[in-house]
């Protein structure tokens, strides 16, 4: 089958669908590829060097779309492109499901079979196909940059010899997938941040991205993101307010504030106050990641960047992966190139549309003439409940109690092993004869010593340890000899073989343990 | 010729020698020295032994002492490091061996000495004396003065020590005859030459527990009666259960097997020592059965499983379902390796039995080497039943060359982890399996394991996709900071050594 990508056709949109590098792995697949002269010019990558790939070049869009059997591409799909979809052809794309009733209703009129990227569930296995995360990723770092390109000041702290730089404080709200970049993008330049989500159970992952996580004075039944899929859910009017106390306090200090909050199928909840704004520093920046949704801050314009009369820019901007169109059309080739991959478990360049598969089927929204969306939900969870329980910590009294019982007990187990192995001895002692106490006295105390010993032999040592403890159990040759000298001839022939085989248990462990221990040398 | 007197005193510095080598293993260093001791102490007491009274027959002694020094010099030049499990096992079943010829001829010589009584005409004595008193109350005071070595000593037990001897024989016998075809049955499973799967008559453990108790009625019709035909039977007896027992477990449990022949060879030798009143033979004995006991259940505790439960097989019973494992194993190549390697600043490897049948530890080492020349820091984390053999992998890495002050144990090592950019696993599975302790139905729950899902990224050189040992699912394959680096460890290490110059 043919996977083909045409241009994007939404203006400013620089991004595409395939690669030269996702095109060569399509082609192990078993699958032809074709894209649309000038496709990837935006994303940087010429046609001569898709030619190179394999890729067949076609002129037109709509040459393309009649001789392909798979359509990928990036943005949701136009009028025009939604009527050059026809019967059996699989499209692969972000669709929108949510706000696109029109597509579907196109899709499943015209017997379409669509992949909706935003759809992927979030389980670990469909992470390499997840374009939201990959997108998310991107757009994360490019808040960064962007707010350094609107940010008159070093993100760094420097002494210098023309005066002291402080570093840079920036907040990022909402450590999701872009929050977490921005985190380590902002990190990794040198600024102090600061990180806030409602999901307590992301402190960590803030923490060892390097930044620090802001925790709430707010004592509540905290929600449980396993539950929702891995993505925040709408929080309680008293936590809001909490929450907003705690931004105001902390909104005079920052100099670069990143708002990356959204709940899924919602208006973005809103978090960056106008007061705030208000308070914030002349020459501070705010990158509203969520102005696509309305924005976190109700002062962010859609797509623009503005200045406040305090001075303070917010940037609205909501195609940040387009700005890296190089970087994030990789990234979203790999993502539709392991969905194929997912598409073609034989390898044959034949599509498997498997709707048993939870992502296969939990991406698609319509199917042979169907609505498939909503999906039922996927039967594995997103991310590992929380542990409810934690064990009781033991207060010093109880820890002193048990060790006082652990030492009683102990101490009974010894004496009652002592005292019967003291009856053991006597009634021995009531049957053996002397000559036979004499040695057992011998043997318990070199089984005492041989515990003492042996403990304290290090474990790398272990196999050296055996091969000389084979060595020296070959004294067992000195049974052998004290009987070698007997006049019955079947004793000695016995003997000699003994003999024989303890000689070669005595050389052959002493020798081999040298060998081994010749061989630990030090760094 | 060397008095009784001398003989003693060999024995004591001996003991003590042996005590003193065995001490030496505390540290490499050290231990370079412990082992002269051993042999010092080794060469001593043949030494005045041999040379000592009523000892005869030099001629067949050297030629078996020069043939068995040949064999075993030879022997030990040449073994392979990779094969010291099955050269400890057949060493275990000389020993075996050895215990049992030494047991028969023990009680061929009481025979004898009763029978001299008897041709003498002889019947009865006053009162529990030894023969050669009875001998002398008879008149006949030089009935015994042919008799050398233990034949004489034999003539000079009376009664009760006679019945003491008779015990001790038949326990030489006995657990010298376990060692020395289950030593066998050990080598031949570690060598490859026998199935390494568990194996068992019809039957299983009742065939045992039956053969045990026919040698206990046996020894009883020994003690009461004397004579050779039950001793033989026991041997006999003796030998299936060393036979049956082992085969019936399976390749990796072998550590544990071959620790508890180690020290059941031990206890066969002091048995044998009470046997000829000898106490070198109890103390070295005594030694070594203690040792053995030590390692096996050092090894026992890092599988946290009861000592019994592994001599007797199979895993025990999970409790209920075991946790579905999610996800799917990615596999990497040479390149992904490599690139990540290049990044990483901290890199943990940890080597399992896969790493000896491949071979591997040359390409390990060479990769250690290469990577601390870069200037990254390199560790191995050693499991305690990592491999085939308690110490197995130290060995091997220090025959590669690989500097003994990186390879860690477990406890030193496992908190390090999180700290880790890349840990490599190469050919061990159950000793890192996280549901040892998420699962709490796995049939490993429990068991210590090496925490490496904690590191960064995880690469695992395996051979295939299947399950370890334990034939148990392995979660670390999911995981997904775990790629799976496929092939033979050999040839995968090298592919990569390639890319890393």
């Amino acid at each position: 089958m043919k996977i083909g990508t045409p241009k994007e056709v939404y203006e400013g949109e620089a991004r595409v669908a395939m690669t030269p590098d996702s095109a060569q792995a399509l082609q192990k697949l078993g699958y032809e590829c074709a894209i649309e002269s000038g496709a990837g010019a935006l994303a940087g990558f010429t046609d001569a060097a898709y030619e190179e790939a394999g890729v067949e070049v076609i002129k037109t869009a709509a040459t393309l779309w009649k001789n392909c059997d798979i359509i990928a591409k990036v943005r949701q799909p136009n009028d025009t492109e939604m009527k050059r979809l026809r019967e059996g052809q699989t499209l692969i794309s972000f669709f929108n499901p949510a706000g696109n009733e029109k597509g579907l209703e196109a899709a499943k009129k015209k017997g379409a079979n669509v992949i909706a990227m935003e759809m992927v569930p979030r389980i670990s296995r469909a992470q390499k196909m997840d374009a939201l995360s990959s997108m998310a990723n991107i757009a994360g770092y490019r808040a960064v940059i962007e707010a350094g390109n609107n940010y008159g000041r070093f993100f760094t702290g420097q002494i210098t010899a023309a005066g002291k730089v402080p570093p840079a404080k920036v907040l990022v709200v909402g450590a999701g997938v872009a929050g977490l970049a921005a985190i380590g993008a902002a990190t990794s330049l040198g600024a102090i941040t600061y990180a806030f989500d409602v999901r307590p159970e992301v402190a960590e992952q803030v923490e060892s991205m390097g930044a620090e996580f802001v925790y709430l004075d707010f004592e509540e039944e905290q929600q449980d993101g396993a539950a929702s899929g891995g993505y925040a859910s709408v929080s309680s009017p008293e936590f809001r307010e909490a929450q907003l106390a705690k931004f105001r306090e902390l909104a005079p200090e920052m100099d670069i504030v990143i708002t990356t909050a959204l709940i899924p199928n919602r208006e973005a909840p809103e978090l960056w106050t106008e007061d705030m704004v208000a308070s914030m520093k002349r020459g501070s920046v705010i990158v509203d990641l969520a102005a696509e949704k309305g924005g976190n801050c109700k002062l962010t314009v859609m797509d623009e960047k503005i200045v406040t009369d305090n001075g303070v820019t917010i940037i609205g901007y909501t195609d940040f992966p387009s700005r890296m169109a190089s970087q994030s059309s990789s990234l979203y080739a790999t993502n539709i190139r392991h969905m194929m991959t997912d598409l073609t478990p034989e390898k044959d360049g034949q599509i498997n549309h498997n709707m048993e598969d939870d992502v296969i089927r939990g991406a698609t929204v319509t199917y042979d003439h169907e609505i498939t969306w909503p999906p039922p939900p996927p039967k594995v969870q997103a991310i590992a409940a929380q542990k409810k329980e934690k064990p009781k910590e033991l207060t010093p009294e109880e820890k002193r109690a048990q060790e006082v019982a652990a030492f009683k007990a102990q101490t009974k187990s010894q004496v009652t092993l002592l005292l019967i192995g003291g009856a053991l001895m006597a009634l021995l002692g009531l049957v053996a004869p002397p000559s036979f106490m004499q040695h057992f006295i011998v043997f318990v105390l070199s089984c005492f010593i041989g515990f003492q010993v042996i403990w304290n032999v290090s474990h790398s040592l272990h196999t050296p340890l055996m091969a000389v403890t084979n060595a020296i159990s070959g004294i067992i040759v000195l049974g052998a000899v004290l009987q070698i000298g007997s006049s019955n001839g079947l004793v000695v022939f016995l003997s000699t073989i003994a003999v024989l085989v303890a000689t070669i248990n005595i050389v052959g462990g002493f020798l081999v343990t040298r060998r081994m221990l010749a061989m630990f040398q030090k760094s | 010729m060397f008095g009784d007197q001398f003989v003693t005193a060999a024995a004591i510095t001996a003991s003590v020698l042996f005590i003193l080598s065995l001490g030496g293993l505390s540290g490499q260093e050290s231990a370079k020295r412990a082992v002269w001791y051993g042999i010092v102490g080794m060469a001593l007491a043949v030494f005045f032994t041999m040379f000592g009274p009523g000892i005869g027959n030099y001629a067949f002694l050297l030629i078996a002492m020069v043939v068995g020094a040949v064999i075993g010099t030879v022997v030990a030049k040449r073994v392979e490091m990779t094969e010291m499990p099955q050269l400890v096992a057949a060493l275990h079943s000389f020993v075996g061996l050895a215990a049992v010829f030494v047991g028969l001829n023990a009680e061929m010589e009481r025979l004898r000495v009763i029978r001299k009584l008897a041709d003498a005409g002889i019947d009865a004595c006053e009162g529990a004396i030894s023969a050669i008193a009875c001998a002398t109350q008879a008149g006949q005071a030089d009935l015994f003065k042919e008799f050398q070595g233990f034949a004489y000593k034999v003539a000079t037990k009376i009664p009760s020590e006679i019945a003491f001897l008779k015990v001790e024989v038949v326990l030489g016998i006995f657990i010298g005859a376990v060692t020395f075809t289950g030593s066998v049955i050990a080598f031949g499973k570690l060598a490859g030459k026998v199935d390494g799967k568990p194996f068992q008559l019809p039957g299983g453990h009742m065939l045992n527990a039956a053969a045990a108790f026919a040698c206990l009625l046996l020894a009883v019709v020994y003690l009461a009666y004397g004579g050779m035909w039950p001793l033989v039977l026991i041997m006999l007896l003796s030998f299936f259960i060393g036979y049956h027992l082992i085969m019936g477990i399976g390749g990796a449990d072998m550590p544990v097997v071959v620790s508890m022949l180690n020290s059941y060879s031990g206890w066969a030798a002091a048995a044998i020592g009470f046997t000829l009143s000898n106490d070198l033979l109890i103390v070295t004995g005594a030694l070594v059965g203690s040792s053995g006991a030590i390692l096996s259940y050092i090894m026992c505790k890092a599988m946290n499983r009861a000592f019994v439960s592994v001599i007797l097989g199979g895993f025990g019973g999970a409790s209920g379902p075991q946790m579905e494992v999610e996800g799917e194993q990615i596999a990497i190549d040479a390149d992904g390796v490599a690139a990540a390697l290049d990044e990483a600043d901290s890199v943990i490897i940890v080597p399992g039995y896969g790493m000896a049948v491949a071979q591997a530890q040359n390409a390990v080492s060479e990769l250690t080497k290469r990577l601390r020349g870069k200037g990254k820091e390199v560790r191995f984390a050693i499991h305690p039943v990592a491999g085939r053999l308690p110490g197995h992998m130290n060995v091997l890495l220090a025959e590669a060359k690989v500097p003994y002050d990186i390879v860690m144990e477990m406890d030193e090592i496992n908190d390090d982890f999180p700290d880790t950019d890349v840990v490599i696993v190469i050919g061990s599975n159950d000793i890192v399996n996280p549901a040892a302790q998420d699962d709490p139905n796995s049939p490993i729950a429990g068991m210590p394991v090496l925490e490496v899902w904690k590191a960064k990224q995880v690469f695992v050189s395996k051979r295939g996709q299947g399950t370890g040992y334990s034939g148990i699912e392995n979660p670390l394959f999911y995981k997904e900071n775990t790629r799976m680096f496929y092939g033979d460890a050999k040839q995968s290490l090298e592919a990569l050594l390639q890319k890393i110059s």
